[in-house]
């Protein structure tokens, strides 16, 4: 069963605040998380650790660089999701 | 005339509090912070009593400051952030003196460094894959990571440094602070060291070496140092962080000044990997009263290593009476151990701390749990209370002695405003 966009959010919303300390309400699609939300590239590898935990998703490291907004992980979680 | 250096901030979180006043309090009421292990992996070992962190740094940082930071790296923020703004300095919203991060350096020691993130991050491995080690393990693992942290968070730019020596790890460090203001190359040093260390592989090692007490149905009475029946270490965690300051510096910005750090001694035994040499002990002790300027004669209190252990204890007191000779019998000499437990990196700058309020409130701490004193120890234990002391010009030693036959004795003078 796919995600909604809702739920992707709300969860990547708790992995940030867990990991980086975020408030979840900063945690928008169009939010960059290096500029926006000022995640590094070491914490990008726990949350993409995390997501997978979470959503069942393997985000490989070639396709993490890519990333760079929310709503990327969202769309890639979604795709990848229904694909599995 | 070398350049004087003072003390201008302290900062602790130990067995006995979360902070420099609660731990003094604990100190003075002769309270033990040493308590039964009662997790199912304690079970099966040796020794299953250990004095933990009073206050858990997840009470005092937020989560995902912690996940980033080893154990023993969260005490040493804590720590330094108490003494940072004890001296007056300026951070994050709190108002202070703005002092310039090139003259400043962070010399932050531990005995081990991360274990904790090591053998955790091991597990892991082992059972989940390499994809779930921490991204974060290599900086909380190495053994420099606290004084890392502790430069980053403060933007101290004159250099930081890690001396490991095993349980004088934080008196080097206190030297090494020194030695930076002396030579010039800062004005004000965040010095000190950290331990975080209460593992089941520790625990089984030290006990493997049956180095530790197996005091295990009274923990309270466990460490106890100078006693007939001592039977080892009690093994603790925590940090202590002084801020060291060129004197000038200090005077020019008004701040407060809680002592001298008037000198440190080091040697080596040359001997034994673990077992101390009282001669070697006692050239740590010259050496500091000779860079400090002293006479055993000025020397009122020790602050001893003191650890607990049969042979350990006596050697050290052999040691005070070479290197103080008829001088060593008007010492008030006390082994705050008896209440902290050994806080291995950590316990120079605990005790060093400890022996600073000691020289400025006029009272030294109990040696606690000494039912029957060992009759080898023929030197002034204060036992049971605090004991006041004479006012006026004074000066107090701190010993630390570490694996690996490494001796440090860091001098302090009482500051008279």
């Amino acid at each position: 069963m796919a995600l909604s966009e809702q739920e992707i959010l709300d969860g990547l919303g708790e992995i940030i605040e867990e990991i980086a300390g975020v408030d979840p309400s900063e945690v928008t699609p169009e939010k960059s998380f290096v500029d926006d939300l000022d995640i590094d590239s070491l914490s990008m590898v726990e949350i993409a650790v995390a997501a997978q935990d979470k959503f069942g998703v393997e985000i490989p490291d070639d396709e993490l660089k890519n990333l760079k907004t929310v709503k990327d992980v969202v769309v890639y979680v979604q795709n990848k999701g229904v694909s599995a | 005339m070398s350049t004087s250096v003072v003390v201008t901030g302290l900062g602790a979180t130990t067995p006995l509090g979360g902070d420099v006043a609660s731990t003094w309090s604990a100190l003075l009421a002769g309270r033990s912070g040493v308590k039964r292990l009662t997790a199912e992996w304690a079970e099966s070992l040796s020794v299953r009593i250990a004095a933990p962190i009073a206050v858990e740094p997840s009470e005092v940082l937020p989560r995902h400051r912690l996940r980033r930071l080893d154990r023993c790296q969260q005490f040493a923020l804590i720590a330094a952030r108490e003494a940072w703004l004890d001296a007056g300095f300026a951070f994050g919203d709190e108002a202070g003196f703005q002092v310039d991060g090139d003259r400043v350096g962070a010399v932050v020691s531990s005995g081990i460094g991360g274990i904790i993130t090591t053998l955790d991050n091991y597990d892991i491995l082992n059972e989940k894959g390499w994809q779930r080690v921490s991204p974060f393990a290599v900086p909380m693992l190495m053994p420099n990571g606290g004084a890392g942290v502790v430069s980053i968070e403060f933007g101290a730019k004159a250099g930081a440094h890690a001396l490991a020596s095993a349980c004088a790890s934080s008196a080097e460090a206190i030297g090494y602070g020194i030695d930076m203001i002396r030579s010039g190359r800062a004005d004000v040093v965040i010095a000190g060291g950290t331990e975080a260390a209460i593992h089941r592989l520790n625990l089984a090692a030290f006990g493997s070496m049956r180095a530790m007490s197996t005091r295990n149905d009274d923990p309270d009475h466990a460490s106890r140092p100078y006693d007939k029946d001592r039977d080892g270490f009690v093994l603790g965690e925590g940090s202590g962080i002084l801020i060291l300051e060129s004197e000038e510096h200090a005077r020019a910005r008004g701040a407060r000044i809680y002592a001298i750090a008037a000198g440190v001694g080091y040697s080596a035994d040359a001997v034994d990997i673990v077992s101390n040499d009282p001669e070697g002990m006692s050239k740590a002790m010259l050496r500091a009263l000779a860079d400090a300027g002293l006479e055993p004669s000025d020397i009122v209190h020790i602050n001893a290593h003191g650890t607990s252990t049969p042979v350990g204890d006596t050697g050290e007191i052999k040691a005070i009476k070479l290197a103080l000779g008829d001088a060593a019998h008007q010492v008030a000499i006390t082994s705050t151990k008896s209440m902290t437990g050994h806080l291995l990196g950590g316990t120079g700058a605990v005790e060093s701390i400890a022996a600073i309020l000691a020289l400025r409130e006029g009272l030294v701490p109990p040696t606690i749990n000494i039912e029957n004193l060992d009759d080898e120890v023929d030197l002034d234990i204060v036992r049971d209370e605090p004991r006041k002391l004479p006012g006026g010009p004074a000066a107090a030693l701190n010993n630390s002695f570490g694996f690996g036959g490494h001796n440090v004795t860091v001098a302090l003078r009482r500051h008279e405003s």
